[in-house]
């Protein structure tokens, strides 16, 4: 039976096809095959062969340090200190919930951290980054980093990374200037700016660490490891080392900036003051007090002491009131007033007007401070003995003529009201009153009354809604003391190398420039040379014996309220060609005279290297 | 019987006389130095301190194969046809006696430990199908248009490919069911039944990877059909069953028209796992580029051309139904094995034959060769007597 079955021709076309049909399906499979080799090797193989590269590759970086910042004259004003941080990473993380707390306890105990306190911390930064480590603490000892390192096997997922944190060697000196340190943001990360910093590398978030980050950040080195699947190192390829961020020179003048300062300190402790080069805008000092000490922010700052340092009833010392200070400038603001009622045809620097004491507006009446007459008297001297009732007559005709906008329309050329441009990123450009501005307040029912001729007199003495601060008086100073450039300050001079040699000098800003007949402005400051040293003068008794020839115009501003006033002073120095302005306001000095006059002293002693044996006490005529 | 007798006593008079297909046998030891190459570079840092642990196991594998080769290709493979229910039961057993003994490999139970080779029952299985299942088919080669032919035959081939892939060896019980349609199809099975075993086919896969699993029945473990599906997109779980796909592909494609050589990184650093045994040929790839894998290709074709001839050419029906057979079994594991490696294939753990690391493939692919030897040598022998 099998025999019958078995027999056969030996190939049948019927089995002959069969067979054809076979060798068919295994052509159409070689020619797939080749086909997709010769796409994978051939058109793709640079492709996978770059993938292979990448597989095998692991960068291990290693950051760069930051570049230092320093004053004119080299002085160092921030630089880095190493440091351990104990980070996390999430690829060596236990994934099991109940390990990774037995970690945190562990970490917690080892660091003085409550394990709760951690997990709220550290889940949260690896949910919102998942493939960058997690910070637990920075600025960790030797001791315990060594520690963690020798005892690996119970800290999984845990390691120490060599970080360079921000060193700021003067402490509050300065502090508002510098800003802060902070790793890359979700929305940094999408700016082309940030295009070569990686996830979790810290770059500048505020101040001027912001504004020069691109010079201040240096470029991450990294050791490039052979490794297997396992992520075993293989061999060392090759090594880059990181490069150190750029030396940032700042315009500041140590001296300066202390003395200005301590001057602060020693008054009501809540101020500003604001020192410029009256030609370059270089500023050579600009402080703000409170100040703290930056160094609690490069250890990553605990929630209590950045409360703290927001806070209003500590006087919140992070705000710069330098520049976000908003405040009422009082008499100071009359270098405005007479500016407007010059060039708007007011008054000639000889006009005459009467003062008797008081000014009246409708049914208000203004009186001079003291309430003392100073009779008839020009420009000059209305400067110099800083007479209210003069600039109200000033402030008022102005508000009636024309479109009754010409002193918001000087005081605005001059800077009032608007930032000035300083490379800080957080100015202020506080407020410049004005009737369009009251009247949409009034709309809207915010305030109880629409703008009143009293609203310009207000204004004409720097009293009432306006809100400006020391850095925009000192350019409103210079601009009339250089000639009429309204300068943008600036604190960046250049860019250097590590040992101070010029890479970049950092561009001069252009400055806005105002037509102010020359006699106009030497009218102004002749009062302003008189204030200052004139028999009368409201700041005379203060500068008298001073070595250095100055101009200066004091500033009494009322809060209100039963608050106590706030003290200004701006001055020009030497005269009779000012080289540098000089602007302070104390909060709750009073008289410009008594508080803010003997700051700004101080503060021209230290700009010009003058000894004073003793401090100058406030004091002279009110303004 | 009468009929065996003279052939009996041909054999008795020269065994030297017996001549073997030479292009068959280059092919395969060709496959089998590329084999020991590919073995020996690129597993020479897997063992630590033992860089020839593999390539000698496989060297031996190798001379042990050709052996077994030569021997079987001078026995007579007709009278195998009269052992068939032993060949079955013996195949069906040993399956059945890795289930009661086999040890586990990675979650599957595929092999018995003897000595020092581990004994995967149903590599063997695969000849023994194809002489077993050849041999039923030449009992009923008159009924052969019935139905019932079809099914008894499937139904024979699905017992065996059910055991393996409950092993689970997905990968060995396809290869059963290639060779059965194969031996069919040789046989002259109509053109209607295959049809019908198509539909049958499409449900079943629908049945196993869409209906069961939505109805709560485990048919295929999840990490089967993940592996199966993950070929369609590989991105889609690069951690998982997509990383191995996408290293593969890293593998073959950083190879270029010439390869790597020493610089195949992806399977001297481990990136490529299984690169000695199913993946092997993403290390000719990755190694020696186009160039190697177009070569080791043409050795497969060289392979499959012969066997094609040599079944064309058997004296009998039963030596085209098995040449047939071990054609298919060839040919399917060639091509789902290197499909699977260039991602245009699921991934099944088919071995390639001669290729890949591990004794039971080596031996039992050089016994099957043996066997195609054995028709080539019993055509050529005939066609001689018949010359004369």
């Amino acid at each position: 039976m099998y025999l019958d079955n078995d027999r056969r021709p030996t190939l049948t076309p019927q089995l002959a096809v069969r067979v054809a049909l076979i060798g068919g399906i295994a052509l159409v499979a070689f020619a797939v095959i080749f086909f997709r080799l010769w796409y994978l090797q051939v058109l793709s193989g640079d492709r996978y062969l770059a993938e292979a590269r990448d597989n095998r590759v692991r960068e291990i970086k290693v950051q760069a340090a930051r570049g230092e910042i320093v004053d004119r004259d080299g002085r160092t004003l921030v630089d880095n200190r190493p440091s351990n941080a104990v980070v996390l990473s999430p690829d060596r993380l236990p994934a099991d919930l109940d390990d990774r707390r037995t970690l945190y306890r562990r970490l917690g105990k080892l660091l003085d951290i409550k394990p709760g306190a951690l997990a709220r911390d550290v889940e949260p930064q690896l949910a919102a980054l998942p493939y960058s480590t997690a910070t637990v603490k920075q600025d960790v000892s030797n001791q315990l980093a060594w520690y963690l390192l020798e005892h690996r096997d119970q800290f999984r997922g845990a390691d120490v990374e060599r970080v360079f944190l921000r060193s700021y060697p003067h402490h509050d000196i300065g502090a508002h200037l510098f800003g802060t340190v902070g790793e890359l943001n979700a929305k940094q990360e999408k700016d082309p700016r940030y295009r070569d910093v990686d996830l979790g590398d810290r770059v500048g978030q505020t101040g001027i660490e912001l504004q020069y980050d691109r010079y201040l950040r240096g470029r991450n080195g990294a050791s490039r490891l052979q490794v297997d699947a396992m992520g075993n190192l293989n061999r060392r390829l090759n090594k880059r080392d990181p490069k150190q961020g750029r030396q940032l020179r700042l315009s500041v003048d140590l001296d300066v900036q202390e003395a200005g300062q301590e001057a602060l300190a020693g008054g009501t402790g809540r101020g500003a003051f604001a020192v410029m080069d009256v030609k370059s805008g270089e500023v050579l000092g600009l402080g703000s007090q409170p100040s703290f000490d930056p160094n609690i922010f490069s250890k990553g700052i605990k929630q209590r002491d950045y409360a703290r340092l927001l806070d209003e009833d500590n006087g919140a010392p992070l705000t710069n009131r330098a520049i976000q200070g908003g405040y009422p400038t009082g008499s100071t603001f009359k270098l405005v007033t007479a500016t407007a009622a010059l060039e708007s045809g007011v008054i000639t620097p000889d006009t005459p007007l009467f003062d008797p004491g008081s000014y009246t507006v409708g049914d208000t009446v203004f009186e001079n401070a003291g309430k003392v007459a100073h009779g008839t008297l020009a420009l000059r001297q209305a400067l110099t003995v800083s007479s209210d009732v003069f600039f109200y007559q000033l402030g008022d005709q102005m508000n009636s003529n024309g479109d009754g906008l010409a002193l918001q329309h000087w005081a605005r050329r001059l800077g009032i009201g608007r930032n000035t441009g300083i490379d800080l990123p957080e100015e202020q450009p506080g407020l410049l009153p004005t009737p369009k501005w009251r009247n949409a307040l009034f709309k809207a029912g915010d305030t109880d009354r629409v703008w009143t001729p009293g609203d310009n007199v207000n204004l004409s003495v720097g009293q009432g809604d306006l809100k400006a601060d020391p850095l925009q008086m000192a350019v409103a100073y210079a601009a009339i003391a250089n000639g009429g450039r309204v300068l943008r300050p600036r604190l960046g001079q250049r860019i250097e190398d590590s040992s101070g040699r010029a890479i970049q000098q950092l561009e001069a800003p252009t400055a806005r420039r105002l037509k102010i007949p020359a006699a106009d402005r030497q009218a102004i400051l002749d009062g302003l040379r008189g204030a200052a040293s004139a028999p009368g003068g409201t700041s005379t008794s203060v500068f008298q014996d001073f070595p250095i020839q100055i101009a200066g115009k004091t500033g009494t501003a009322e809060k209100g309220e039963g608050r106590a006033d706030q003290s200004w002073y701006v001055a020009l120095a030497p005269w009779p060609e000012p080289k540098y302005v000089v602007a302070v306001t104390d909060e709750a000095g009073g008289f410009g005279a008594d508080t803010a006059a003997p700051m700004a002293r101080r503060i021209l002693a230290a700009l010009f290297n003058v000894k004073e044996n003793k401090l100058v006490e406030g004091g002279g005529p009110s303004d | 019987m009468a009929a065996s007798t003279p052939v009996t006593d041909f054999r008795d008079r020269g065994v030297r006389l017996l001549p073997l297909d030479p292009l068959l046998l280059l092919a395969a030891l060709g496959l089998t130095a590329a084999s020991l190459y590919i073995v020996g570079t690129a597993t020479q840092d897997d063992i630590p301190g033992d860089p020839n642990y593999y390539v000698t196991r496989q060297a031996l594998y190798a001379g042990v194969g050709i052996l077994l080769m030569l021997i079987i290709s001078r026995f007579d493979y007709s009278r195998l046809r009269e052992w068939k229910i032993g060949i079955y039961g013996t195949m069906i057993g040993a399956i059945l006696l890795v289930y009661a003994l086999g040890f586990s490999a990675r979650g599957s139970k595929r092999a018995i430990e003897i000595g020092f080779f581990n004994f995967q029952a149903s590599e063997l299985g695969k000849l023994l199908l194809v002489l077993s299942l050849s041999a039923f088919v030449v009992d009923r080669m008159r009924r052969l248009g019935d139905r019932e032919t079809t099914s008894r035959i499937m139904l024979l081939t699905l017992i065996p490919a059910m055991l393996v892939i409950g092993q689970p060896d997905l990968g060995s019980g396809l290869v059963y069911l290639a060779i059965a349609l194969a031996v069919l199809f040789v046989a002259g099975t109509k053109w209607t039944h295959f049809a019908a075993l198509g539909v049958i086919a499409v449900a079943a896969v629908a049945i196993v990877l869409v209906a069961a699993p939505a109805a709560g029945v485990e048919v295929l473990k999840p990490y089967q059909v993940d592996r199966l599906t993950a070929f369609l997109n590989p991105t889609n779980n690069p951690k998982k069953e997509g990383y191995q796909i996408n290293q593969s592909l890293t593998a073959i494609g950083s190879g270029g028209k010439t390869g790597r050589g020493d610089q195949a990184t992806q399977t001297r650093l481990d990136f490529l796992p299984e690169h000695h045994t199913d993946f092997i040929f993403s290390v000719v790839g990755e190694e020696l580029g186009f160039v190697g894998a177009a070569l080791v290709l043409s050795l497969f074709a060289l392979l499959i051309w012969r066997a094609l001839r040599i079944l064309t050419m058997s004296k009998n029906l039963y030596g085209a139904l098995i040449a047939g057979g071990i054609t298919a079994m060839l040919m399917f594991q060639v091509f789902v094995n290197v499909g699977m490696t260039i991602g245009i294939m699921p991934i099944t753990g088919v071995p390639l034959p001669l290729m890949s690391y591990g004794g039971s493939s080596v031996l039992v692919t050089f016994m099957a060769l043996g066997v195609m030897q054995s028709i080539y040598a019993r055509a050529r022998e005939t066609a001689t007597v018949k010359g004369l």
